[in-house]
């Protein structure tokens, strides 16, 4: 199966920072508390053992920005 | 440097700007005559053949745009984007007030290889007026199979933006949108929808007439055809010229003028380009500009003479696209305003330790994290600014300037 990815939707994204504490392996904090994906990518991969921590994060997120996209 | 094989087609030639300027319709149909008539499939062949590109900025193949959008399989929207909101370019109301009609010939074919029912034009409120008379003659003389509207583009940077098209003509605001559902599938209310750049429409009107060979013959194998280029800055007579692609920079300056002064670099692909050495012979192609972060884009080219310092020059745009942000991302909203500050610091010799540093961090911070690409166009301009400049930064952190001592 094709790995997932997460998906940031910047325009509803507030910089709350509940995604990044939920998911470090994937997500760090720039410098006003944004997310910033570890590997660079615009759409960071979800490993399948993250998948879990990953749907939280999505169902979490107080402005509804973040989506598992395949 | 730049010693490449020089291809034929790439040199300055008038063929949208050829023939009269006046926008009338009985000039264009006795200069070019009624547009054939041609079916979807042959459209999107013809465009796919004469490897058409769009002439917006990101250069997108315009035959796959096409055939995306036709198979959607519902009732398509197509809109034509004359929104210009870069300062530094003029192409766009050029076309639109010199060759009106070539536009609309382009936005009908589109529509026709889309199977759009509504079509528009997106366009500053000062190029409505005149635009609105064209449609009217065009709709007495039975031109238009596709009605079209008129839309006002609001004058800002980031309200060409594809999303921010289709949020205008929606009747929202003219924001860029996340891009998680494309507006090739769901666009103007939820219709697939074609986005396409004035010029491009008029290119593809040019091909529908007279074909792929004949478009292929101008410019290079690898990108074919004509472009418009917008040359400013330090050039005896800046304005809208037309060349195909490969054309000799020293040629394109040539065509507005040639410099006024000696010449320290250009910016090539407007202010989310990047400065290029102000080099003769250097290709005004994909390929010849890409070591330098440039690519031609919409066609800006502006020359900064030699004693103007390109490090203020470039915090100048920075401070700017700064202030074009929508506010809606994170990232560009507070990155961009810092990039600016930091590059500012270090042209009016503000200087500390670690800052270009701190500007490349910055730059690579913000890139690939918003709705739109205005984030990654600004740290674009500020990475080639600090390479092509090298020399100056160096200068700045002791407290001098080479271009202006």
């Amino acid at each position: 199966m094709k790995q997932k990815r997460l998906h940031i939707d910047w325009t509803a994204c507030d910089g709350r920072g509940l995604c990044a504490e939920l998911l470090p392996e994937l997500l760090a904090e720039d410098d006003w508390g944004f997310p910033t994906p570890r590997d660079g990518a615009a759409e960071p991969a979800v490993p399948p053992a993250l998948e879990p921590e990953a749907r939280r994060a999505v169902d979490r997120c107080p402005a509804l920005a973040l989506r598992l996209v395949s | 440097m730049t010693g490449a094989t020089h291809a034929p087609g790439a040199t300055v030639e008038r063929r949208l700007l050829a023939g009269a300027s006046d926008g009338r319709l009985e000039t264009h149909l006795a200069e070019h005559g009624r547009m054939p008539a041609l079916d979807a499939g042959q459209i999107i062949g013809m465009a796919r053949d004469a490897g058409l590109t769009g002439r917006g900025g990101a250069g997108f193949p315009v035959w796959r745009k096409l055939s995306a959008v036709a198979a959607a399989g519902r009732p398509a929207v197509v809109i034509a984007n004359a929104a210009e909101g870069e300062p530094a370019s003029g192409k766009d109301k050029a076309l639109l007030a010199y060759r009106p009609n070539l536009i609309f010939d382009g936005l009908q074919l589109a529509a026709r290889a889309t199977g759009a029912r509504s079509a528009h034009l997106y366009a500053p409120q000062a190029a409505l007026g005149a635009a609105g008379r064209v449609l009217d003659a065009r709709r007495a003389a039975g031109l238009d199979a596709v009605p079209v509207t008129l839309q006002v583009a609001p004058d800002a940077f980031v309200a060409g933006e594809e999303s921010a098209v289709v949020a205008a003509v929606s009747g929202r605001a003219a924001a860029p949108a996340d891009k998680l559902i494309r507006v090739i599938e769901s666009g103007v209310d939820g219709a697939p929808t074609l986005v396409q750049n004035v010029e491009t429409l008029a290119h593809l009107a040019m091909i529908g007439r007279y074909g792929p060979r004949w478009f292929r013959a101008a410019g290079t194998p690898e990108e074919p055809g004509t472009f418009l280029a917008t040359v400013g800055g330090a050039v005896t007579a800046p304005g809208v010229v037309e060349a195909g692609y490969g054309v000799r920079l020293g040629d394109l300056l040539a065509a507005a003028g040639g410099p006024s002064s000696r010449l320290q670099a250009v910016l090539v692909g407007g202010y989310h380009g990047g400065w290029a050495p102000a080099d003769p012979a250097l290709p005004v192609s994909r390929a010849a500009l890409e070591p330098f972060g440039a690519a031609p884009g919409a066609g800006v080219v502006l020359a900064l003479p030699e004693q103007a310092c390109g490090l203020r020059e470039t915090a100048r745009i920075a401070g700017y696209l700064a202030d074009q942000s929508a506010g809606q991302c994170g990232p560009c909203i507070n990155g961009l305003p810092r990039i600016a500050a930091t590059l500012a610091d270090l042209a009016q010799h503000r200087a500390r330790p670690g800052l270009p540093a701190e500007v490349q961090r910055l730059a690579r911070l913000v890139s690939g994290r918003g709705a739109c690409r205005h984030p990654d166009g600004t740290a674009r301009l500020v990475l080639s600014g600090l390479r092509a400049f090298e020399a100056d930064v160096a200068a700045h952190l002791v407290g001098r300037c080479l271009a202006t001592r």
